[in-house]
C-alpha cells in the first residue's frame, strides 16, 4: 500500500500534525475519517435522543393526570410512534454506529474503517431520513400514528404520511446496512496482522455479530413496508383480508425483523460494559469465550422467537408452544452474561468513576427487565400482560436502562480519550444518581400500572390508575432534566478542562489506550503488529 | 457507608414500603374470576418468586463485591479469567429452573386453546357471542339467540374525556371502563367467544377473565370462558386501533342463570318492537329527536358534534355536498361504508331506523338545508 507515495507525503504523514481536512464542508461533510463520522453520528444520536425524548415528555405530561389536558388523541399517537421510531432508528442504533466507528479501528489496531466512502454515506443519509419523517408532523393529517410496529390496516388509514414513513424506513435501512457492512470488512480485514479473532475486545465480537443481524434483517423490513407502500398506492391486498391478504401476515414479517432488531439494540451494549466492567474492576472479564459463545447465541436464537410478540394474534396451540419455550432459553445464554460480568467483579479491586457507576446500574436494571422478559415468555400469562403498561415497563428497563445506559457509560468512558480532556467526576456523579433515580420512579410503577389493567398506548386512563402515572411523570421530567445536563457536561469536556493521559484510567487495557488522548486524527498506520499484552484480553488462555 | 446514609437509605425503604400499602389496589395481576385467570396468576406469582429469589442472589454477590473488593479498602485484584466448573454450573441451573416453570404454564395453554371436559372430550359450549370490533365500539352477537347489540363508552364518561371539558374524571363513575350497553353472560357456563373485526384490528380484553385475544379483520379468532361469580367485570380494547383506543372499554355483566334467562326474553321482546317500528311512517321530529341520538354517539366522534369533521380524515358534514344532495347517495355510504377509511358499513351495524333518523338528522342540521325526511322502509329497501 505505501510503495508508491512519495517522500514528500510520507513526511507529512507524521503524527505530530493531524492536517485535519480545512473549512466545515471538507471536514464534515465530505470526510472519510472514522473518528470525524463517528462524531457526527454521536451528534446525531444525542439530537434525535433530545427530540424523541421532547416527545416522550408530550406523553408524560397527557398522562399526568386521568383527563385530556394538552393534545388530541390522534396527536398522543402520533407522538407514541414517532417518540419509538426515533429513539430506535434515530437515536439508539447511530449511537452504537458511532462507537463503532470510534473504537473499532483503534481497538483492532486499524488506520480506520475499510469502506471509508461508503461510511460517509451512511451517516448522511440518516438526516435526511429523519427530515422525511418528521416533516410528516407538518403535513395535513399529521404524522404516523398507528405505532411504531405500523400494523394495517391501522396505519394505512395514515393518509399519506404512509409514503414517507415508508421512504425513511428505506433509507434508515439503507444506512444500517452500509454500517453493517463496513464493520464486518473492517473486522474481518483490517485486523493488525497478529490480533486473531479471539483476540479482539469483547465490544468489537458484539458489533461483529450485530453487524451480521442487521445485514439480516433491515432487508426484511424493507420489503414488509414496501408491501404496506403497495397495499396503500398500487391496490395489491397483502394485508388486505377484503382483497385476499392477511393482516397477520405482516405481523409475522415485522416481528422477523423487530426481534433481531432489539439484539441489535442491546449486543453492542454488553460489548460497552463488557470493556467497562474489567477496567475498574483491575481485573480481566470473566469467561471471555463463554461471553463470545453467549453472544452468538442470543444472536441465533434472536431468529426464531419473533411470534412471542403474537401470544395474542390466536396462533395455533403448537405454535404456541413453541415460541414459549425457544423464548425462554434465551435467558440461559444472557445469564450467563450477567454471572460473568459478576464474576468479573469478585476479588476484584474495583472503584467507581461515572462509567463503571452506569455499568453497576445497568447490570442490575437490565436483568430486572431481562425477569420480566421471562415472565412475559410464559404464553399462558402472557395473554395478560401483553399490550399493557407491563410490557412498556419491560421495554424501557432494556432500552433505557440497558442499551441507554451502556451508551451513556461508554460515552463518560471513551470521552477523555475522544477529547484529550477528563470530564469533571463530580458533575459525573450527579447525573448518574439524577438519571438512576429519576428512570427508576419513571418506569418502575409502570409494572404495577400494566399489572393492575392499564393498556399501554391510550392517552387518557381510568382514575384508579392516577397515582403511579403521577410518579411516572414526575420522574419521566426529572430524568429528561438530566440528560440536559448530560449536554453540559460533554460540552464543558469538549471545550477544556484537566488533560488526560494516554492510558486515562489506572486499570485500562486495550489498543485505544496506547495512544495519546485525544487520538490522533490518524492512527495504527503502519499495519504492522500490535502488542497482545495491550490487548483487553490479551492472551485469552 | 456512612451511618447517616444507611440512615437516609432506611428511611427511603419505609417511605416505599407505606406507600404501596397505601395504595393497595392495582399492585399486583388480579386473580380474576375463572379457572384460567386463576392458573395465569399462579404462574405468575410463581416466576415473580423465582425471579425475586434469583435476583437476591445475583445482586447479592454484586454487593458483597461491591463493598469487600473495592480499592478503597484496599483490595488486591485477583487475575482469574474463567472456571469451566463456575460456568457449567450456572447454565444448567438456569435450564432446570426454566424447565420447571414450562411445566404449569404448558398445561394452562392447553387449558386454554384445547379445552376439553371431566371426561377428557372436547369442551362443549352452552353460548357462543360473536364479537365484532369496530373503531370504536363493541357489537356482540348472541349465536344461538338471534340478538345482538352495540356497546359504546358511557356518555357522562365521553362527556368528560373531551379535551377541555372542564368535568373532572374523578366525578364519573367508572371513568372510561363503563358502557351504554353490557355484554350480559351466565355465570357458571361454558361460553365460546368468536372475535373478529370489521375495520382494524382490536383486541377483547377483561383482565378478571384471564386473556385477550385480538379480533382481526377476515379472521375468526377463538377463545372461551366459565365464569364463576356473577357480578360485573370490566376491561379495555388492548391493540391499539386509532384514535379512540382509549375510549371503547369492555363491560360484562355475569348474571345467575335465572337472572340471565329474564334478561334474554327482555331483550327478544325489545328487538321485536324495533323491529315493526322499521315499517311505520315516522314523523319529521320523531326521526330528528332519534337521529340527534344515534349521531351522537355513533357519528360524532369522528364528524364532530356540530358537523364540521376533523380534514383531511373525517369529512366535515355541513355544507356537505353529498350530504345536501340525493339521499340515495347517502344512504347508499352510509349503509355499506368507504373502505379504506373509518367510515364503516353502517348497515350490518345500526338498525334502519336508526340510520334513518341520523341521516334525516344529518340533512337538516349544520345548517344543511336538503329539508326532507328519510324513512326506516326506504333505507331498508335500500339495504335488500
Amino acid at each position: 500500500m505505501s510503495h508508491d507515495i512519495t517522500h514528500d507525503e510520507i513526511a507529512h504523514d507524521h503524527h505530530d500534525h493531524d492536517h485535519k481536512p480545512k473549512g466545515f464542508v471538507k471536514r464534515w461533510l465530505m470526510t472519510t475519517n472514522h473518528k470525524d463520522i463517528g462524531t457526527l453520528y454521536l451528534i446525531f444520536a444525542f439530537a434525535m435522543f433530545i427530540f424523541g425524548g421532547a416527545m416522550a415528555m408530550v406523553i408524560r405530561l397527557e398522562l399526568f393526570q386521568p383527563g385530556l389536558q394538552f393534545v388530541e388523541p390522534d396527536f398522543f399517537n402520533q407522538m407514541t410512534t414517532m417518540h419509538a421510531l426515533i429513539m430506535v432508528f434515530g437515536a439508539v442504533m447511530p449511537a452504537f454506529v458511532g462507537l463503532a466507528n470510534w473504537m473499532i479501528p483503534m481497538m483492532i489496531g486499524a488506520p480506520d474503517m475499510a469502506l471509508p466512502r461508503m461510511n460517509n454515506w451512511s451517516f448522511w443519509i440518516l438526516p435526511f431520513a429523519f427530515a422525511i419523517l418528521s416533516s410528516t408532523l407538518f403535513m395535513d393529517g399529521g404524522a404516523p400514528a398507528g405505532g411504531w410496529t405500523m400494523y394495517p390496516p391501522l396505519v394505512l388509514q395514515g393518509g399519506h404520511n404512509v409514503a414517507y414513513l415508508v421512504f425513511a424506513v428505506h433509507l434508515m435501512g439503507i444506512s444500517s446496512i452500509m454500517g453493517a457492512i463496513n464493520v464486518i470488512a473492517t473486522i474481518m480485514n483490517m485486523r493488525a496482522p497478529n490480533v486473531g479473532y479471539l483476540n479482539m475486545p469483547l465490544f468489537v465480537w458484539t458489533w461483529l455479530i450485530t453487524a451480521f443481524l442487521l445485514i439480516a434483517v433491515m432487508p426484511v423490513l424493507a420489503g414488509a413496508v414496501t408491501m404496506l407502500l403497495t397495499d396503500r398506492y398500487f391496490d395489491t391486498s397483502f394485508f388486505n383480508a377484503a382483497g385476499g391478504g392477511d393482516p397477520v401476515l405482516f405481523q409475522h414479517i415485522f416481528w422477523f425483523f423487530g426481534h433481531p432488531e432489539v439484539y441489535i439494540m442491546i449486543l453492542p451494549a454488553f460489548g460497552v460494559i463488557s470493556e467497562i466492567i474489567p477496567t475498574f474492576a483491575r481485573k480481566p472479564l470473566f469467561g471471555y469465550v463463554s461471553m463470545v459463545y453467549a453472544t452468538a447465541a442470543i444472536a441465533f436464537l434472536s431468529f426464531i422467537v419473533w411470534a412471542h410478540h403474537m401470544f395474542s394474534v390466536g396462533m395455533p396451540l403448537g405454535a404456541e408452544l413453541y415460541f414459549m419455550y425457544a423464548t425462554m432459553m434465551i435467558a440461559v445464554p444472557t445469564g450467563v452474561k450477567v454471572f460473568n460480568w459478576v464474576a468479573t467483579m469478585w476479588k476484584g479491586s474495583m472503584t467507581f468513576e461515572t462509567p463503571m457507576l452506569f455499568s453497576l446500574a445497568f447490570v442490575i436494571l437490565f436483568t430486572i427487565g431481562g425477569f420480566s422478559g421471562v415472565m412475559m415468555a410464559l404464553a399462558p400469562v402472557d395473554l395478560q400482560y401483553h399490550d399493557t403498561y407491563f410490557i412498556v415497563a419491560h421495554f424501557h428497563y432494556v432500552l433505557v436502562t440497558g442499551a441507554v445506559f451502556a451508551i451513556i457509560a461508554g460515552a463518560y468512558y471513551w470521552l477523555p480519550k475522544w477529547s484529550g480532556h477528563m470530564y469533571n467526576e463530580r458533575l459525573g456523579k450527579i447525573h448518574f444518581w439524577w438519571s438512576t433515580i429519576s428512570v427508576n420512579v419513571l418506569f418502575f410503577p409502570q409494572h404495577f400500572l400494566g399489572l393492575a389493567g392499564m393498556p399501554r398506548r391510550i392517552p387518557d386512563y381510568s382514575t384508579q390508575f392516577a397515582e403511579f402515572n403521577m410518579w411516572s411523570s414526575i420522574g419521566g421530567f426529572a430524568f429528561g432534566l438530566a440528560q440536559v445536563f448530560f449536554i453540559y457536561i460533554v460540552w464543558k469536556t469538549v471545550r477544556g478542562g484537566e488533560k488526560a493521559t494516554a492510558e486515562v484510567w489506572e486499570g485500562a487495557k486495550g489498543l485505544e489506550w496506547t495512544v495519546p488522548s485525544p487520538a490522533p486524527y490518524h492512527t495504527f498506520e503502519d499495519f504492522g503488529p500490535v502488542d497482545l499484552d495491550k490487548m483487553a484480553h490479551g492472551k485469552t488462555h | 457507608m456512612k451511618k447517616a446514609q444507611i440512615k437516609f437509605m432506611m428511611l427511603i425503604a419505609g417511605l416505599l414500603a407505606t406507600s404501596m400499602a397505601a395504595a393497595e389496589y392495582g399492585l399486583n395481576l388480579r386473580k380474576g374470576v375463572t379457572e384460567f385467570s386463576e392458573a395465569a396468576y399462579g404462574m405468575h406469582m410463581f416466576t415473580l418468586w423465582i425471579c425475586i429469589v434469583i435476583g437476591v442472589v445475583v445482586f447479592g454477590a454484586m454487593i458483597v463485591s461491591i463493598f469487600a473488593h473495592r480499592k478503597s479498602k484496599g483490595a488486591q485484584a485477583e487475575q482469574f479469567t474463567h472456571s469451566t466448573k463456575a460456568e457449567v454450573i450456572w447454565t444448567i441451573i438456569p435450564i432446570l429452573i426454566l424447565v420447571v416453570i414450562a411445566i404449569p404454564a404448558t398445561r394452562a395453554l392447553i387449558t386454554m386453546e384445547n379445552p376439553t371436559d371431566d371426561a377428557g372430550k372436547r369442551m362443549q359450549f352452552d353460548l357462543t357471542i360473536k364479537v365484532t370490533g369496530y373503531q370504536w365500539k363493541w357489537k356482540y352477537d348472541y349465536m344461538e339467540e338471534g340478538i345482538s347489540f352495540l356497546s359504546t363508552l358511557a356518555k357522562d364518561s365521553n362527556l368528560a374525556r373531551q379535551k377541555g371539558s372542564g368535568i373532572d374524571p374523578a366525578t364519573v363513575e367508572n371513568y372510561l371502563l363503563d358502557v351504554d350497553n353490557p355484554l350480559v353472560i351466565p355465570a357458571n357456563t361454558n361460553i365460546r367467544f368468536l372475535l373478529t373485526a370489521d375495520d382494524v384490528i382490536h383486541a377483547w380484553w377483561v383482565p378478571d377473565f384471564g386473556w385477550k385475544r385480538d379480533a382481526i379483520p377476515g379472521f375468526i379468532n377463538e377463545a372461551w370462558t366459565n365464569v364463576k361469580t356473577p357480578g360485573t367485570y370490566r376491561g379495555q380494547c388492548a391493540e391499539l386501533c386509532g384514535k379512540d383506543h382509549g375510549f371503547m372499554p369492555i363491560v360484562v355483566e355475569v348474571l345467575s342463570q335465572e337472572d340471565y334467562a329474564a334478561w334474554l326474553a327482555e331483550q327478544k321482546g325489545t328487538q321485536a318492537v324495533e323491529a315493526e317500528m322499521v315499517d311505520k311512517e315516522w314523523t319529521q321530529a320523531e326521526l330528528m329527536a332519534q337521529g340527534e341520538e344515534v349521531y351522537n354517539t355513533q357519528c360524532a366522534t369522528c364528524h364532530q358534534a356540530d358537523g364540521t369533521g376533523m380534514e383531511p380524515a373525517f369529512p366535515a358534514l355541513a355544507g356537505s355536498e353529498l350530504v345536501n344532495g340525493d339521499p340515495a347517495a347517502q344512504i347508499d355510504l352510509v349503509l355499506n361504508g368507504k373502505p379504506g377509511t373509518a367510515m364503516q358499513a353502517f348497515g350490518n351495524l345500526l338498525s334502519e331506523s336508526d340510520i334513518a333518523a341520523a341521516i334525516t338528522y344529518t340533512r337538516n342540521s349544520f345548517g344543511n338545508t336538503a329539508a326532507d325526511a328519510v324513512q326506516p322502509a326506504t333505507v331498508k329497501s335500500m339495504k335488500q
